[in-house]
């Protein structure tokens, strides 16, 4: 097989791990948000239960919980999912994993404002959700950017999990490539694609914290 | 008809009684300072008057309009929210340490409020937010960050974006106590300057000699009551024991 052919291969799966971690980022932001506000309702219930699931999402791998979620639906209620369900599962998994983790995040960051913002933004006659989308998250996003910015470069390497359940990203691809071709090629070229892939969120990560450093 | 109306306000902290059975009135445009030794329970009857904390017992009254009033049980009950939301636009509080939106520029922490609560035409609110950072001497600072400004300066952003809002009562709790010294001149001299504007003020301040030349009326209390209230005058020559003990350390400087 040739280079190029085998470049092309492997951009392939490119696409897909860059697929995984956008829709990833995408869905499990705003869901982790949810999964705080949950984390911190006044109802006991509803509050065991999420605290509950981010214990369960934080304490076992993500590779177990994959394969949960693109097996369970076999194994548990007997419906037969079609192999487009691969994708789906990779998906499903690592939104719900990754909602976990920004949820913690999220509310080191909201309890650690202070209460005067609060106060002052009521004397002010802003509504709840004003306050929250006005003065509360914007001031929590800068807070808690440098644990975001560690999540995300996690997820970065982390896409490459979605071949224990047999999708086509970068890492599944260049292993296939390597042992039919008999070369260190596939595995150069994965090596340089996530080591570039984590330097670029790097630096985009480093440049909105520094937009955001205009105050104190 | 009074501006406020507080009546026989209790509140009780964890089952210590904090505030016993006060009431106070402020009519239109007066001028009332709150003295008193520390943990007499100031701070928390600005907040019980500005709704920050919930009354136990006790009524609450804006410009003849009830925020809270007590059940058959003697427990206050608050009014729908409605009711409070169209009640605290009368009203305004500037905190001891600002409290000012550190990610808002100085202007956008005063139009902010008036554009998005009170939905006022922009053109107008920037108008009027210049002319009060005219007023504070500040005009230069407007899209500076608070975290730019000293305290006195931030305190009189946060006195500006309160007055932004039209208030018809302000209420101060210790404006210039986490101040240096050689600021609070500034901010003390600003705060006289809104007597002319007639909004009525109610003022928590251990500034004695503040309080004596701005009050209309002068309030001290201690453990959780008013001992004495009156004209300046009459509190600082009162011959009660307490206020003279209170007054005994200002009493020099204030010769
Ligand atoms: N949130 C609270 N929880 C428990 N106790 C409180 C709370 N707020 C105030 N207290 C107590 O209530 C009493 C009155 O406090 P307050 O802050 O009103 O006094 P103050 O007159 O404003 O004092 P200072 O001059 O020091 O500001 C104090 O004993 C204080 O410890
Ligand atoms: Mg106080």
């Amino acid at each position: 097989m040739e280079i190029s052919v085998m470049l092309a291969k492997l951009a392939g799966g490119m696409a897909v791990s860059i697929q995984i971690f956008v829709l990833t980022l995408v869905f499990s932001l705003p869901l982790g948000l949810v999964v705080a506000f949950g984390r911190m309702s006044k109802n006991g219930i509803l509050r065991a239960i999420v605290k509950t699931y981010i214990s369960i999402m934080r304490g076992t791998p993500l590779m177990l919980q994959l394969m949960v979620v693109y097996f369970g639906p076999h194994y548990l209620l007997g419906i037969k999912v079609g192999s487009s369900y691969r994708i789906w599962a990779t998906m499903i998994g690592f939104v719900i994993n990754y909602a976990a983790y920004f949820a913690e995040i999220y509310r080191s960051g909201i309890q650690s404002m202070p209460v005067g913002q609060y106060e002052a933004a009521q004397l002010l006659g802003y509504s709840k959700i004003q306050t929250f989308f006005r003065i509360i998250l914007p001031q929590v996003i800068k807070r808690i950017l440098p644990s975001v910015t560690n999540e995300v470069i996690t997820l970065v390497k982390d896409t490459s999990l979605a071949f224990t359940i047999g999708v086509g990203e970068m890492f599944t691809t260049a292993k296939a490539l390597a042992s039919s071709q008999v070369s260190m090629i596939p595995f150069v070229a994965a090596g340089l694609f996530y080591y570039i892939f984590n330097l670029v969120v790097a630096v985009a990560m480093d440049q909105t914290e520094k937009k955001l450093s205009y105050y104190q | 008809m009074n501006l406020l109306e507080m009546n026989r306000v209790k509140k009780s902290f964890g089952g210590l009684e904090v505030i016993h059975d006060i009431s106070l009135q402020v009519g239109e445009g007066e001028i009332v300072s709150i003295i008193g030794p520390s943990g007499s329970g100031k701070s928390t009857l600005l907040r019980c008057a500005t709704m920050l904390e919930t009354m136990d017992s006790g009524e609450l009254v804006y410009l003849g309009e009830q925020a809270a009033w007590n059940d058959k049980n003697g427990r206050t009950v608050y009014g729908d929210s409605q009711t409070l939301k169209k009640i605290r636009q009368n009203y305004g509080l500037v905190f001891q340490n600002f409290n000012l939106f550190p990610h808002f520029s100085v202007l956008k922490n005063i139009m902010d409020a008036p554009l998005t609560v009170q939905k006022r035409n922009k053109a107008e609110v920037r108008e009027t937010a210049m002319e009060l950072l005219r007023k504070m001497g500040l005009e230069d600072k407007a899209d500076a960050y608070p975290c730019q400004l000293s305290g006195g300066q931030q305190q009189r952003v946060a006195i500006a974006r309160a007055l932004a809002l039209n208030p018809k009562i302000l209420f101060f709790d210790e404006p210039t106590s986490a101040l240096d010294p050689e600021l609070t001149g500034e901010v003390l001299k600003v705060i006289k300057s809104l007597a002319d504007l007639h909004i009525a003020m109610v003022i928590v301040t251990h500034e004695m000699a503040f309080a004596r030349d701005i009050s209309d009326r002068v309030i001290f209390m201690a453990d959780g009551v008013i001992v004495e209230e009156g004209t300046p005058e009459e509190v600082f020559a009162s011959s009660n024991e307490r206020t003279q003990s209170f007054l005994g350390r200002y009493g020099e400087m204030l010769k």
